[in-house]
């Protein structure tokens, strides 16, 4: 439970300095102090524990099921790490206080760095994958916050933003890499994972999973060529700069090579990539950094030099380099910190972090130049420092690899040349700054900063000294600790003291500060070459490849939302072609051994009927009637299909909508033009086609493929349960209205919707209307044909009592709701044919959005109604019942349901076409040479 | 019989399609309703062809499987609706909008070489 407190108490701290916002500044800073106090309180109350070599852990279950566990370990290295961000964390708070001027809002940047804080620990306990991940990514977020803490410069949100990209999508592959370890390990668990090194490492996803967790790691820690986001991130307040850019978040994906070491390392992919990468980058940020007048630009590409000798050192496999990259991770998080709060301390008062105005500062602030002069000399690598221990143990590590081959020997020289690199520049931050003649063009005066801005440095420096004398009685437990948690227990002997006699290492640091002395001295000369080259903005080119990244989307999208309905289907049914094809050419044959049944003359005719009459109505399209006609061929011939193969039910409800169906388009076409003008190109023509036609072909091969396969049906229930459950012998009747009856309440609640939208679309349309068809004659003036409108008189109450019939056979026999409703509905809209709207008014005024809703409420009821006897909705009863002079007569609650289907039906198909039916006759406008 | 019948869905199919890829709304409608003709099809023949095997119970020794045909019946109903609704959004459209074209605007006379549809 203490384990929990340790990352609990920094994320409620996150609120302390907003609630204690009135408060003085140094109150807030102090209250704020107090969550990470107690935190690192908490942590070393284990201390015992852990440098002992053992571990502790918290689980707390979350959601199992997916692997997802709240666990927290604090093992060797998370020790290490976690004193790192809360002591240095403590440090910085101190510090900030004193650099925020009293314009900047100290509680905001106090939360901001707690969150960050939270998630740092975060990362360094969590025992699982996706929670080390999630932490990760807020890492990344708060991050982003602090850089833009100064939100009205534009250069911070630039920084900013180039640094949460670049993290952010290293996070993503971060993310991956974990995915597929956890599928592999088959758990997220970290332990777990650390214990399957050769489950991981003999997997075909291997190199996949490696090449994306290094590129989470390799962003984070700004590897080359990730490392540009860096400089530019030093846009962030100095107390962000020490605090996330030396200490703490850069050190996140080293943190994570030397956490998956046991799992990951050990083969010849991890080697080179995790070398090289390493050795490019301590090169490349040691020559760069000799050349930024920044103050800050220097020591962001010096820690970039300084991850990649770390990097390097991981890279190169052995136990001894591994121990050696941990030990330059302490160091260098100590003297770094403590040199971009000296920086931070001179931009502060003297009002520049130029090295070009910045010169002769010892004269005015003796004190800060001393601590800054030691902790450059520890990066330099000078004896009796931290960083000259972690330089030696890598300078002899250099010479132990055999990374290379018969090469091998360009790795210690090429270390050396960073080295004297390393030099160089400390000594230019030396010499620049504090000598180097007289302070040029400044706006104020430089001072001594107040006292206790300056103490962090001093406790940080003071630590770089003792851990120079004294090493392994200073951190030799917790390297150890360290060391074990990383090498997975056999940790190899070696030996932290200062003296290891004349041998190649120490030579090699000789000569580095040899050569880097001799390299400042001569400095002009690099300069000037240097300055021959062309000046990469990492940040400009940054945002151009963004931008031009965004611009390449953006035409990708406007060629695909070209706002052409017909662009988006040719595609959607071109991406059908592809995946529905591309299975079938894998068949064999598309016959798939089922008889097929024989051709007869009824069947061969009304299939040529259908096909022709298809055909035609694609010839004739754009007559409009005419095609209108053909298509209700097709459709008679669909229904005629449904009743020759055993479907009366389909046949009759077919047959029902198709001259609805018609009624409808013929509706349409009144206010519609009736000719379609001739614009597709011939080009166009042959495109559709043969997009229609490798439909058509693929569809047909499909159905064909399906059709003379054999096949289980889970059909023998319904037509086994039909009688005996559901009291019906129509089974396709029982399944609408019983055994699927969710199903069809839905279906119904679809319909009466649409016709709703129906009803809403003709309401206040701007109509046109035309007194004319198209072809410029004039509509009839009689308005009701007579004939027609005796016949339909006569013709309404049979229909009702054929629908009647046809309702109450349905369960039985086939009919049912959604024929009886249809067939009632195609008898009332032949009144409105032939007498008119008005006529029918008179005699029947019902508004249909109430029959519509009446049915759909008669469904629900019905369905509901079985809540009543404690069954589940929808639950069907039926019993018969012996009634005088009818006999035994069935009374089923599915028949209430059918009602419900029969009413929502009639309503909506009525309110469709009535409320078109409607537009046509009112107040249509007379034509002008008949009046 | 089946290949018949394949050939029939195949054809509507590619008939629907073609007509649906048309610039104006009417025929869009004609081809979604063949489609529809299609689709229903070949749903219902997944429940295999059946003669003479109505699923009425005592009707017939061998059933059609009355699964397919209940889902069809369904579909029918509401590929009318769905019919309906493109018909009214289209004369909606064109109240609107002035004209028939399925992108609500007509292809102007410059883009017509690349636009016209």
């Amino acid at each position: 439970m203490t384990l929990l407190w340790i990352l609990l108490l920094p994320l409620f701290g996150a609120l302390v300095p907003l609630l204690s916002a009135k408060w003085s500044r140094s109150a807030c800073a102090l209250v704020t102090a107090l969550p990470p106090a107690f935190a690192l309180m908490l942590m070393l109350y284990h201390a015992e524990t852990v440098l002992a070599g053992k571990s502790v852990r918290f689980f707390l279950e979350w959601i199992p099921l997916l692997g997802l566990n709240i666990t927290i370990i604090l093992d060797g290295l998370a020790f290490m790490f976690g004193l790192l961000i809360l002591g240095i964390g403590l440090l910085i708070i101190l510090y900030a206080r004193y650099y925020l001027s009293e314009r900047d809002s100290m509680p905001r940047f106090y939360a901001y760095l707690m969150l960050f804080m939270t998630a740092m620990l975060g990362i360094v306990l969590s025992g699982n994958l996706l929670q080390l991940w999630l932490f990760w990514e807020l890492t990344s977020i708060s991050s982003f916050l602090l850089i833009s803490f100064w939100w009205h410069k534009a250069e911070a949100r630039r920084g900013a933003r180039m640094a949460l990209t670049v993290t952010g999508a290293g996070g993503l592959a971060l993310l991956a890499a974990f995915l597929l370890i956890g599928e592999v390990v088959g758990s997220y668990d970290l332990e777990l994972v650390l214990a399957s090194t050769e489950l991981i490492q003999q997997h075909a996803w291997y190199p996949v999973m490696l090449v994306l967790f290094l590129l989470g790691c390799f962003t984070k820690s700004a590897q080359f060529p990730f490392h540009f986001w860096l400089p530019n991130a030093m846009a962030a307040p100095t107390p962000v700069s020490a605090y996330l850019h030396s200490a703490t978040m850069v050190k996140a994906g080293i943190f994570l090579l030397a956490r998956f070491y046991p799992a990951l390392s050990g083969t010849e992919l991890w080697f080179i990539l995790v070398s090289i990468t390493g050795l490019a980058t301590l090169l490349i940020g040691a020559y760069l950094a000799l050349f930024k007048h920044d103050l800050k630009g220097l020591l962001a590409y010096s820690t970039i030099s300084h991850l990649g000798l770390i990097t390097l050192l991981f890279g190169m496999g052995t136990d001894l380099a591994a121990v050696a990259g941990l030990f330059h991770i302490i160091n260098h998080a100590t003297f770094k910190a403590s040199l971009f709060m000296a920086a931070g301390i001179i931009d502060h008062e003297s009002g520049s972090r130029d090295m070009r105005k910045l010169n002769g500062l010892w004269q005015f602030m003796p004190i800060t130049a001393t601590l800054a002069m030691v902790a450059a000399a520890a990066m330099a690598g000078v004896p009796l420092l931290n960083g000259f221990l972690s330089k030696e143990m890598f300078f002899a590590e250099t010479l132990h690899q055999h990374l290379l081959g018969s090469l091998s020997w360009v790795i210690p020289v090429l270390a050396t040349i960073a080295a004297v690199f390393s030099v160089a520049y400390s000594m230019r931050f030396i010499h620049d700054v504090f000598f180097n003649g007289q302070p040029k063009g400044l706006t104020k005066t430089p001072h001594e900063p107040p006292r206790y801005m300056r103490v962090p440095v001093e406790v940080l420096v003071a630590l770089c000294i003792l851990v120079g004398i004294f090493p392994s009685y200073l951190i030799g437990d917790l390297l150890q600790a360290a060391s074990m948690a990383v090498l997975a227990g056999d940790v190899p002997a070696y030996s932290l003291s200062i003296w290891h006699g004349f041998n190649l290492p120490l030579m090699m640091s000789f000569l580095a500060l040899l050569g880097g002395t001799l390299i400042y001295v001569n400095r002009k000369h690099l300069f000037d070459f240097q300055n021959t080259l062309p000046e990469l903005d990492a940040l400009n080119s940054f945002e151009r490849g963004v931008k031009h990244f965004a611009a390449r989307c953006d035409k990708l999208y406007q060629w695909l939302d070209s706002g052409s309905l017909q662009r988006y289907m040719t595609l959607l049914l071109l991406t059908f072609v592809i995946l529905a094809g591309l299975p079938l050419l894998n068949l064999v044959t598309l016959w798939g051994g089922r008889a097929e049944l024989p051709i007869d003359a009824v069947n061969a005719t009304g299939a040529i009927m259908l096909l022709i009459a298809a055909f035609a109505t694609v010839v004739w399209h754009r007559k409009r009637v005419v095609a209108l006609l053909m298509i209700s061929v097709v459709g008679l011939m669909v229904s005629i299909a449904f009743t020759r193969f055993s479907a009366p039910d389909l046949a009759l409800t077919q047959l029902s909508v198709e001259v609805v169906t018609i009624i409808l388009l013929m509706l349409a076409l009144f206010f519609l033009p009736h000719k379609t003008p001739k614009q597709s190109e011939s080009s166009r023509v042959v495109r559709d086609l043969s997009v229609a036609s490798m439909v058509g072909v693929i569809v047909g091969s499909l159905s064909y493929a399906l059709m003379t396969r054999p096949f289980n049906t889970i059909s023998d229930f319904f037509i086994a349960n039909a009688k005996t459950g559901g009291g019906g012998t129509n089974v396709v009747n029982v399944i609408l209205v019983d055994f699927r009856g969710f199903d069809t309440l839905g279906e119904i609640t679809v319909l009466g919707i649409a016709s709703l939208g129906i009803f809403k679309l003709l309401t206040r349309i701007p109509l046109f209307k035309p007194s004319s068809d198209g072809d410029g004659r004039p509509w009839a003036t009689e308005r009701h044909s007579l004939l027609l409108s005796t016949v339909s008189q006569s013709l309404l109450p049979l229909a009702v009592m054929v629908s009647i019939y046809i309702f109450f056979r349905g369960h039985n026999l086939p009919g049912g709701g959604f024929i009886a409703g249809l067939v009632t509905a195609v008898a009332i809209i032949l009144q409105y044919i032939a007498q008119g709207v008005d006529w029918v008014k008179a005699r029947m005024n019902v508004e249909y959005q109430r029959v519509v809703a009446v049915g759909l409420l008669i469904a629900l009821f019905t369905g509901a109604a079985s809540w009543l006897f404690n069954r589940p909705f929808l639950t069907s009863w039926f019993d018969y019942f012996d009634v005088p002079l009818l006999g035994k007569l069935e009374l089923a609650s599915a028949i209430a349901f059918d009602l419900g289907v029969y009413v929502t039906v009639v309503g909506s198909t009525l309110l469709i076409l009535a409320s078109l039916g409607k537009m046509t006759t009112a107040h249509r406008p007379v034509h002008k040479e008949t009046i | 019989m089946e290949t018949l019948f394949a050939c029939c869905i195949g054809f509507l199919s590619a008939c629907g399609i073609f007509l649906m890829l048309r610039g104006r709304t009417f025929p869009v409608m004609l081809g979604l309703t063949m489609l529809s003709y299609a689709v229903n099809l070949f749903i219902f023949s997944s429940g295999r062809l059946t003669l003479r095997g109505a699923a009425v119970l005592g009707s017939a020794e061998h059933y059609a499987d009355p699964l397919p045909q209940a889902l069809v019946l369904t579909a029918i109903v509401i590929g009318f609706a769905m019919t309906a609704f493109l018909v009214i959004l289209a004369i909606r459209a064109r109240a609107d909008l002035g004209n028939d074209h399925v992108d609500g605007k007509l292809p102007n006379a410059a883009g017509m070489k690349k636009e016209s549809r």
